[in-house]
């Protein structure tokens, strides 16, 4: 490190920088990164996030890296269901109502 | 009110999902099979009480979660309480910047989250405790919404929130913990 405080690494915000009155910054943006990418927040909220992303590097490359880690963890716990189970669960319901009707 | 004749049209399609679920609850094939079974019975039993129209899958996932609850999670095979109060926020993204990126348009961090495998990512939600792993499932492998999970744990939003934010930091210590066992995740905060 020089004599610019630069921070070890630029990727990653930890503290909010200048942003125009009236925007959110990066730690309020970040604080909704959840609600906004799990679709709970309300349009107008949603713009006031894309308003700062807009402007905002850093915090687009969070947001775009929890986005993919969501369709991630999704798309690795996929488990094939055994043939078994279907024919089990099948049989299981069959009898059930075979005894209801009995 | 819904007639039993149909529930098999309706319900068997979300059985792998129900499956997925059940597996990472329960963590062995044995175990999930049984859960799924009793699901469907029970629900097939219940499926006058269901209302045609509403959200099934919603309606056969509280089924499950309370007979995971209710059977399985007596045998109390790990311990409840995880201390995830020291991990910061963005804890995976944080130890992986600062590879390089090889282009494609996506960045170094994305292109990291490839390495982890299937058994990465499933031993890692395996490796939570019940309430965040139950949490994490729900929102981020099925895609329910805070309310439909408020409905399906039978627990206020305010409390499937916080569940989700603490169930995700831990999962991302899991996948980090098991990253650096296989080297995927490089230097930590000390070497650095």
């Amino acid at each position: 490190m020089g004599e610019q405080d630069v921070p070890d690494n630029p990727a990653v915000p930890t503290k909010g920088h200048e942003v125009p009155a009236g925007f959110l910054d990066c730690d309020q943006t970040i604080e909704r990164l959840y609600s906004y990418l799990d679709g709970e927040l309300t349009e107008e909220r949603r713009v006031e996030i894309r308003r700062h992303l807009d402007l905002c590097g850093p915090c687009v490359g969070i947001f775009g890296f929890e986005a993919e880690l969501r369709k991630v963890i999704a798309s690795r716990c996929k488990d094939h269901v055994p043939d078994e189970l279907i024919t089990r669960v099948a049989d299981a319901l069959r009898e059930e109502h075979s005894r209801q009707s009995n | 009110m819904a007639d039993q004749a149909v529930f098999s049209d309706l319900a068997m399609e979300y059985m792998p999902a129900l499956y997925t679920a059940a597996l990472r609850m329960t963590r062995n094939p044995a175990d999930a099979e049984d859960l799924v079974q009793e699901t469907y019975l029970k629900a097939y039993r219940a499926f006058a009480s269901f209302e045609l129209g509403t959200n099934l899958k919603a309606w056969l996932y509280r089924i499950l979660t309370n007979t995971y609850i209710n059977t399985y999670r007596a045998k109390k095979r790990r311990p409840e309480i995880a201390d995830v109060e020291d991990i910061e926020d963005l804890y995976l993204y944080r130890r992986l910047s600062g590879d390089q990126a090889t282009g494609l348009g996506r960045s170094a961090e994305e292109e990291a989250l490839e390495r982890f495998t299937d058994t990465d990512v499933k031993e890692a939600i395996e490796s939570l405790p019940d309430t965040f792993r139950m949490a994490v499932l729900l929102a981020d492998v099925e895609g329910f919404s805070y309310k439909e999970i408020a409905e399906i744990t039978d627990v206020p939003i305010g409390t499937v929130m916080s569940r989700i934010h603490r169930g995700r930091k831990a999962l991302q210590k899991a996948l980090v913990d098991r990253g650096s066992t296989r080297g995927l995740v490089g230097a930590t905060d000390e070497a650095r």
